[in-house]
């Protein structure tokens, strides 16, 4: 694996203006992320780590600070459809199946027919739907969904998967097996990914790196190189490896005062 | 549908019972004034059959309307002067161009407010304002204006039509068109996607719901304002003109027929949209 830097961020602030006054969403965050890194941002709500996320998306903007994406601004890296980005829901338009949502966003970017059709059968197959392309969303479980919403990410095989909560809103059974599957994915594909959670576990089992937060304002308290190997059963959870490395997150969110 | 049936039935038969009584009540003095003249004493049932047969009463009763309506509409040559259908098909295809002339300016007015904020803050006032001026008397204005410059007609009654069924689908529209939520759009920015690609890959169809509520309202407003606009117009033609030559010369019969089929034509094109709604929703998944 290349050492090349993706994703680089240098004293990033960034302040919101709301009528109860300005909220510091981002305070002085400096982060290096790796080609091929998974790394987790993991902390209590309002500790910006969707800020964060959003910010290198290019959802929101900084208010000081440098950030690249590839090396260019994350504008640019959105336009150039460096990444894909899978929301806490699904998303997906009721009035399409799931092969034709999976399609949408290679219809906007203007990607042939033939190549459209070739695309979407191996992301459905990255993601074992594939006997759910003509279904339509209603008929798919939550699950399902949410990882159909991920195969249309995937789509146009940008390099970054940007995830935030993705599976905030499923049950643990479900959770621990696309957490399983997530894993096989990344493997398979060699995607860095940045991934929003506020499950400690969760983010033990998936990350080669961990970047633990605290609001008020929001900043990054500790980042953590997991030793984990890179084959993971969900057995490793009762490890004592994996349980030094949860504590480690559990004292740095405390640390931040997050439990308060 | 079928557990609606008896509740329906139910307050139809008690409309059509207060409509008789109330046929008796107004029409009785005319009828007792009738009898005085001949020296007559009425009994109760001659009085109510008198009420009920009158050629010019104050209230017809239903029968009479219906009995109306079936001579007009089935028995007179379509291209009789008195033929109902005749007069129903001035009145709707003023209607239907009025209707179709609001949902264009609706669609297109809806599309430049969500899209341009200078177009939302400088027109959507005069739109609303637009509605709080009665009908009533602008339709003589504007009737008088077009025909100065030559349009008369079907029009004129048109051109009322659109003024008032635009302002539901202007209305409906920006609701449907913003319906999508931050996600939705957020979601659509990650993609690069161009503002015309956000309204047709995901505006106009989430919008389609609200479309079809305000198509039934602008339908619905669609024919009274092509009826407002053959009143001051001195129309000879129409179901407006047909209500109003009844007024003139005290045949209610006549009012209450045209009135009904005013009604009954409103009823169907409604039902129309409805049908074409269901099929939209079906292919598109919408549940109600």
């Amino acid at each position: 694996m290349t050492d090349e830097t993706v994703i680089s961020a240098q004293s990033l602030d960034l302040t919101f203006q709301t009528n109860d006054g300005p909220v510091h969403a981002l305070k002085d965050v400096n982060l290096n992320i790796t080609k091929g890194d998974f790394i987790s941002f993991i902390g209590p709500s309002g500790c910006g780590k969707t800020t964060l996320l959003r910010v290198m998306a290019d959802l929101d903007q900084p208010t000081d600070g440098t950030i690249t994406i590839n090396g260019v601004s994350p504008k640019a890296a959105r336009e150039s459809r460096a990444y894909g980005y899978v929301f806490q829901s699904a998303g997906l338009y009721p009035w399409r199946t799931i092969g034709k949502n999976i399609r949408l966003p290679l219809e906007i970017m203007g990607i042939s027919k033939s190549e459209q059709k070739e695309r979407v059968e191996k992301v459905l197959k990255l993601v074992e739907l594939e006997d759910f392309e003509k279904k339509f969303p209603w008929q798919l479980s939550g699950g399902m969904q949410q990882r159909a919403s991920i195969a249309r990410a995937l789509a146009f095989d940008a390099d970054i998967l940007l995830m935030d909560e993705p599976f905030g809103a499923l049950d643990e059974i479900v959770r621990d097996y696309l957490n399983e599957q997530l894993l096989k994915l990344w493997h398979s594909t060699k995607k860095t990914i940045c991934f929003v959670t506020h499950s400690i576990p969760e983010a033990v089992y998936l990350s080669t790196k961990i970047v633990v937060m605290s609001p008020r304002p929001g900043r990054i308290i500790d980042i953590i190189e997991s030793d984990l190997p890179d084959k993971r059963p969900l057995e490793i959870r009762d490890t004592k490896e994996f349980i030094d490395i949860a504590q480690r997150v559990r004292e740095g969110l405390r640390a931040g005062h997050s439990y308060e | 549908m079928n557990n609606a049936f008896l509740p329906v039935l139910t307050i139809s038969t008690f409309i059509v019972l207060i409509w008789y009584s109330f046929s008796i009540v107004l029409n009785s003095s005319w009828a007792l004034d009738k009898a005085e003249r001949n020296d007559q004493k009425l009994s109760f049932s001659e009085l109510v059959h008198d009420t009920w047969s009158q050629k010019k009463p104050k209230l017809p009763t239903p029968h009479q309307v219906g009995y109306e309506m079936w001579k007009t509409i089935f028995d007179k040559k379509v291209t009789s002067k008195r033929s109902l259908v005749y007069h129903g098909w001035i009145t709707l295809s003023a209607t239907l161009a009025g209707f179709m002339l609001g949902t264009l300016l609706g669609i297109l007015l809806a599309l430049a407010i969500v899209h341009d904020k200078a177009t939302n803050l400088s027109v959507m006032p005069w739109i609303i304002t637009s509605q709080t001026i009665p009908i009533l008397a602008l339709a003589p204005m504007i009737i008088v204006v077009l025909s100065s410059i030559g349009f008369t007609g079907l029009l004129p009654k048109a051109v009322i039509s659109m003024y008032l069924s635009f302002f539901p689908i202007v209305v409906g529209m920006v609701k449907g068109l913003r319906s999508p939520d931050l996600l939705e759009i957020d979601q659509m920015k990650t993609w690069s996607a161009s503002q015309f690609q956000i309204l047709i890959k995901l505006r106009l169809p989430k919008s389609i719901p609200f479309l079809f509520t305000s198509l039934k309202l602008g339908m619905a407003a669609s024919l009274v304002g092509a009826i407002v606009g053959e009143l001051p117009s001195g129309a000879i033609a129409g179901l407006g003109a047909r209500m109003l030559s009844g007024s003139y010369y005290g045949q209610t019969i006549q009012i209450w027929s045209a009135l009904f089929t005013a009604a009954i034509l409103a009823a169907s094109l409604v039902g129309l949209i409805s049908i074409i709604q269901a099929f939209v929703f079906k292919r598109m998944m919408i549940v109600r």
